[in-house]
């Protein structure tokens, strides 16, 4: 089986993100692989076991991103394919799926494409219903389990109201949640290989597609408006009095 | 402008942020509603009573159970016969992938989880959380017609006119799919964290009560009992943080952070939770913030307005009783 992971470079969860002169900035905190994508490459691997096959991560990105697929081939992903263009400095989510889908038929005959459920950075969750629908490929998203018989890929998709189960031929588009199981740490032997790959550069023209136009632009970044709360610890000399002070000021702030 | 807002739906239950997108849709334009389902004569009565204008129906048996591809299929066809200028739709899983899919079709573009509009002749603004909520970025779309999805409770929700009524448009689906349904299990009921007024959420603290002789996660869901306890009285909804999400001591629909939500409650009691930065990001829009948390330093009490510092499993119990007397429940 022929399996694609998408992934994306995105600041640390943990970094302070604030807006400056118009620019996102991350300070000195470090681009990581983003954190849902490591659940959609750790899903490609378990396939891979049990299945056969091989592994693909897919990054749009530049220079940097180059981090990120090695995290994806440390992890135990067969190969790395990098979409760099100049061209794709602003693109939206249209454009992403687009060149994303473009790039799956390029490396061809694939079976299955995962993604993480979504970024943490523009977290517009709309890659992978789009890459599907530009493929032409049924989806399964937010997989939290998946089972492949043949040709035939189900899956047991996670919704606020329950689960359903769903099922597709291949070739599937599936996003995955993070109870398909805690993505495995790179070992010292995927590190070592990883740090040796060579990751080809795939450029539009090798694609055969024009820069796609962005529909979808920022026209301003803001920082969400600064929160001083002075907090006022409540006392008292039993937790039963501090409790009753506590529901008395709740319910003078009138939110029940 | 013409303006159209689908009526997200789940097993007979309208998704009450519908009703928010239809008082936006409001604002600007009279609203057509979009009900796709099979047997929704129910939801084309409350999306009347919300305030829709008109309603277009598709009712097909093959709709019974969401679908994407079939969902975006039958909206792509109708919006291209009618040529709306912007389609509204509440920001759940099921409305963005549908609006993903036209919006490929429609070669258009889509505003997700939306916190604010501002709108002219011209052109729409969308204000939406990026980075966790750690930013907010100004988008526009130049194409029409535009999707946005609207963050639940940022919008206020419409009062309802019992009896309104109006006229109704049918129109047939589409019905085309690579996808089976095959089964579905109910999950937990409760309020979800999307619509919840009150969110009683918990951490890692949850599990730290040595004196119980449980283990982690049997003290652990004893924790997430006295949560539910307050949150149920409250009618509220239960939140948890990443930590108790990875922990697996409750499963991550609840998590709240962290792309978990972005939630905003009118009051956030949060329980044996530190305060990550993605956890408080995720909880900037809530409008009280109550922590309870054993250590002082913890980072919670810097946004939260009202602090105890103490053992969640002693005090969860007290503030419960607590407002049961006031409340007089």
């Amino acid at each position: 089986m022929k399996i694609v992971v998408c992934i994306k470079q995105v600041p640390d969860s943990e970094a302070k993100v604030v807006a400056q002169n118009g620019q996102v900035s991350w300070g000195e905190s470090p681009l990581v692989i983003n954190p849902f994508d490591e659940y959609a490459v750790e899903a490609a691997l378990q396939q891979k076991e049990t299945q056969g096959g091989d592994v693909t991560a897919v990054c749009i990105g530049n220079d940097s991103a180059r981090d990120a697929l090695k995290h994806a081939l440390a992890m135990g992903a067969d190969n790395a394919i990098l979409v760099f263009d100049p061209a794709l400095a602003e693109i939206d989510s249209q454009g992403a799926a687009r060149i994303l889908a473009a790039a799956i038929q390029k490396v061809d005959s694939v079976d299955m494409v995962i993604f993480g459920r979504q970024t943490i950075d523009t977290a517009t969750g709309l890659t992978t219903a789009q890459t599907a629908r530009v493929l032409g490929w049924p989806m399964l998203a937010l997989a939290g389990s998946i089972k492949v018989d043949g040709r035939k890929v189900v899956v047991e998709r996670v919704i606020e109201e329950g689960k359903q189960t769903l099922s597709a031929n291949m070739p599937v588009v599936l996003s995955v949640v993070q109870s398909i199981g805690e993505p495995r740490y790179p070992s010292f032997m995927g590190i070592r290989k990883a740090s040796k790959a060579n990751i080809p550069v795939w450029s539009l023209s090798d694609m055969g597609l024009q820069a796609p136009v962005a529909v979808v632009k920022r026209v301003e970044l803001l920082n969400p408006p600064s929160r001083n709360v002075a907090c006022e610890i409540i006392n008292g000399s039993t937790p039963e009095e501090i409790a009753d002070t506590l529901a008395e000021k709740i319910l003078a702030e009138k939110v029940l | 402008m013409k303006t159209w807002v689908y009526i997200d739906h789940f097993k007979g239950e309208a998704v009450p942020s519908s009703w928010e997108a239809i008082g936006v849709g409001k604002t600007l334009s009279p609203v057509t509603a979009l009900v796709f389902g099979s047997n929704v004569e129910g939801i084309v009565k409350s999306s009347f009573e919300f305030g829709a204008d008109e309603v277009f129906v598709v009712d097909d048996a093959a709709l019974a159970d969401f679908r994407a591809e079939t969902f975006a299929s039958t909206l792509s066809a109708l919006a291209m016969a009618a040529a709306p200028d912007l389609i509204l739709l509440p920001n759940t899983f099921r409305a963005r992938e549908m609006a993903a899919m036209a919006a490929i079709d429609l070669n258009s573009g889509v505003l997700i989880d939306v916190t604010a509009l501002e709108a002219n002749v011209e052109q729409i603004t969308a204000t939406r959380p990026i980075y966790e909520g750690k930013l907010f970025e100004k988008t526009i779309c130049s194409t029409k017609p535009q999707f946005i999805t609207l963050r639940g409770r940022a919008f206020p929700r419409p009062s309802r006119q019992v009896g309104t009524s109006g006229p109704v448009s049918r129109a047939s689906a589409k019905t085309h799919s690579l996808t089976i349904v095959e089964g579905y299990s109910a999950g937990e009921t409760g309020v979800s964290i999307n619509d919840a007024g009150i969110i009683v959420a918990g951490g890692r603290g949850v599990s730290n009560n040595p004196s119980m002789g449980l283990d982690e996660k049997a003290t652990a869901k004893k924790g997430f009992e006295l949560i539910g306890d307050l949150a149920s009285l409250l009618g509220g909804a239960i939140g948890a943080s990443r930590a108790a999400v990875d922990a697996g001591y409750i499963p991550y629909s609840h998590q709240v952070g962290q792309t978990g939500k972005v939630v905003s409650p009118d009051l956030y009691i949060a329980a044996g939770i530190s305060g990550s930065i993605q956890h408080i990001v995720g909880i900037r829009t809530a409008k009280l913030v109550i922590a309870i948390n054993k250590d002082s330093e913890a980072p919670i009490f810097t946004v939260a307005r009202y602090g105890v510092v103490g053992d969640l499993f002693t005090f969860l119990p007290l503030i419960t009783n607590a407002f049961k007397k006031k409340l007089g429940k």
